[in-house]
């Protein structure tokens, strides 16, 4: 297939109300299909069609909100299979995010059980969930909430029967075969294996959400003093993690 | 003296609302704004605002609000009884109001309403909009619902005597007996039996019903293979069936993505009817194809612009210079507060 057109890259189209259309590129969950889900969201943005309200990228489909009124559905359909992408559209910039992560007892209540169930030493739980580049899916459930994907299958855990009222921002958490970190104080039945000092969400910002769609993240474990070290500088905004850019 | 609201007494979910916050689903930011997002439309007009300016929805209740400015112009729309400094009025119309009156909003057929004021509040906006959004006190009066003794900052300190307007009942439409849906994205996850069952069942509103979602109680829905799908975009009016069968309509609150199958999704027309309906209310529905979806909504859209239009006189609009105030007058992050003592579901 040519690799310059999106639209062989389409599985199905479903009509989602009079106000959506689902654009399935793929079955399943991999960097390959939601890639696809990127480029198109990309590239749909970049059209800024008249009748589009938004788009939402999700694992492997993107979700198109559109006003009925101003586009109908079936000349979205045609439009969106009629797509070429063009030449020099750049997707986003990927960066890869090194957050730290304090594992100690104190910001982790359910790692040892994890590490358990898991038949491994707590510090080798810790090496493993820190092993990993996760990549970001997408933003989701809660404002600058990041589905991450990669986590190591020992440690993939269903959610807990009964959910936490109130888990504390930065609590870093997985839930079934997903880890992710909790940008606000919220309810959660994810199991929270340590805290980041870094600020997830913060309305204050141009571009709130620290993660894109598209990003990678690895975990670096550090001691508690520095977790209270970064920590009083993000409360001050002297201290942001560090990125690099991806090719 | 910044001019402003005074709330005496706010009934529970008394939030400020507009149409809500687009183009932020991808940070996973829910939009929020007017459950009926008709009414507040309407109450704006009657004051001669933007249609698209934010109000105050009220719930169940209604509440008590004191104007503190020199003068002010109000609106409420939705079924309750109205009074000023306990003299009652006719609601679905404007009033002007001078400084120190008390309007009392009492719900009476309606569970939801709005009250616009014109001007509209001097509050900034957060990702483009004015909508509280509860669960992750965003946007709105610090993010949060209004308590008695709140002070809500107006941008104009005065409205220009002019003739008041009344709302033409019949440009809002009723309630159909059944609400309308559209199948799918994912009705093929269900066996015919049980789509049919999604129509020939009544269903009733439950008690855990907020505005994130409209959850409905009745028979079941089963699966053909289990409740979970990999996880894709929803919008207002998906609806969801999670793993107990029994489904949910999401509304203005929602989430910006699950991973339940969503059976159907009720027409844009028909949501603002979620707006008032009363847990233990009984809920029918009936499909319709994508063309007549639209086509009702193009025929909702078209009444309404009609009245607004042929009430749309020489009106004052709010003096673009009272905008002047909203920068010296309100803290940039209002918006935003510690969600730790938000509502937990």
């Amino acid at each position: 297939m040519p690799e310059d057109r999106a639209a062989p890259d389409v599985l199905r189209m479903l009509a989602v109300g009079d106000t959506g259309l689902c654009v399935e590129l793929g079955d399943g969950i991999s960097p390959q299909v939601h890639q696809r889900v990127l480029a198109l969201d990309a590239a749909l943005r970049a059209a800024a069609w008249p009748g589009v309200v938004e788009t939402v990228p999700a694992y492997r489909s993107l979700l198109i909100h559109f006003d009925p009124l101003r586009i109908s559905p079936q000349a979205l359909r045609a439009r969106v299979a009629a797509l070429r992408r063009a030449p020099d559209l750049a997707l986003a910039a990927r960066r890869r995010w090194t957050l730290p992560v304090c594992y100690q007892d104190e910001f982790a209540p359910d790692l040892a059980e994890l590490a358990d169930r898991a038949g491994l030493a707590g510090a080798q739980a810790i090496a493993v969930h820190a092993a990993v580049d996760y990549r970001v899916y997408f933003l989701g459930f809660a404002p600058g909430f990041a589905y991450l994907g990669g986590l190591d299958p020992r440690l993939a855990t269903p959610r807990r029967p009964q959910p936490r009222p109130a888990v504390a921002p930065g609590s870093v958490a997985i839930g079934g075969t997903q880890t992710g970190v909790l940008p606000m104080v919220m309810p959660s039945g994810w199991h929270v294996v340590g805290r980041t000092p870094a600020r997830l969400f913060d309305i204050r910002l141009a571009e709130p959400c620290l993660l894109r769609p598209g990003d990678v993240v690895r975990f670096a474990p550090v001691p508690r003093a520095e977790f209270a070290h970064l920590e009083a500088r993000a409360a001050s905004g002297t201290w942001r993690p560090a990125a690099e850019d991806l090719p | 003296m910044t001019p402003g609201l005074l709330v005496h007494s706010a009934g529970p979910w008394c939030t400020v609302q507009d149409l809500g916050r687009s183009g932020f689903g991808r940070l996973g930011v829910a939009p929020a704004g007017a459950l009926d997002p008709l009414l507040l439309r309407a109450a704006n007009v009657l004051v001669g605002n933007a249609e698209t300016t934010a109000a105050l929805e009220w719930t169940v209740r209604g509440g008590v609000f004191e104007i503190q400015a020199r003068s002010a112009r109000v609106a409420v729309t939705g079924d309750c009884s109205l009074a000023i400094d306990g003299l009652p009025v006719a609601p679905w119309r404007s009033h002007r109001l001078t400084r120190g009156q008390r309007l009392s909003v009492e719900a009476r057929g309606d569970l939801r309403g709005y009250l616009a004021i014109f001007g509209g509040f001097a509050i900034e906006p957060v990702l483009g909009s004015l909508s509280t959004h509860v669960r992750s006190a965003l946007g709105g009066w610090q993010g949060r619902t209004l308590r008695d003794g709140d002070a809500l900052p107006l941008r104009c300190d005065e409205a220009p005597p002019a003739s008041e307007l009344h709302v033409d009942l019949a440009a809002l439409g009723a309630r159909p007996q059944a609400l309308r849906i559209v199948w799918g994205p994912q009705d093929d996850a269900f066996a015919a039996d049980v789509r049919e069952r999604l129509l020939s069942s009544t269903w009733h509103v439950s008690t855990h019903s907020d505005r994130m979602a409209c959850r409905l109680t009745g028979p079941p829905l089963a699966h053909r293979s289990g409740p979970d799908i990999v996880s894709d975009g929803v919008l207002t009016g998906s609806i969801q069936v999670p793993g107990s069968g029994e489904p949910m309509v999401l509304l203005a609150d929602r989430q910006t993505t699950g991973g339940y199958p969503k059976i159907a999704t009720v027409i844009s027309a028909d949501l603002r009817h979620f707006a008032q309906l009363r847990p233990g209310e009984a809920v029918r529905f009936a499909a319709v194809d994508l063309d007549q979806a639209i086509a009702l909504r193009a025929e909702q859209e078209a009444r309404f612009c009609a009245w607004a239009r042929s009430v749309a006189g020489p009106r004052p609009a709010p003096d673009a210079a009272a905008d002047a105030h909203v920068l010296a007058t309100t803290n940039l992050v209002s918006g935003v507060s510690d969600a730790a003592d938000g509502p937990v579901v």
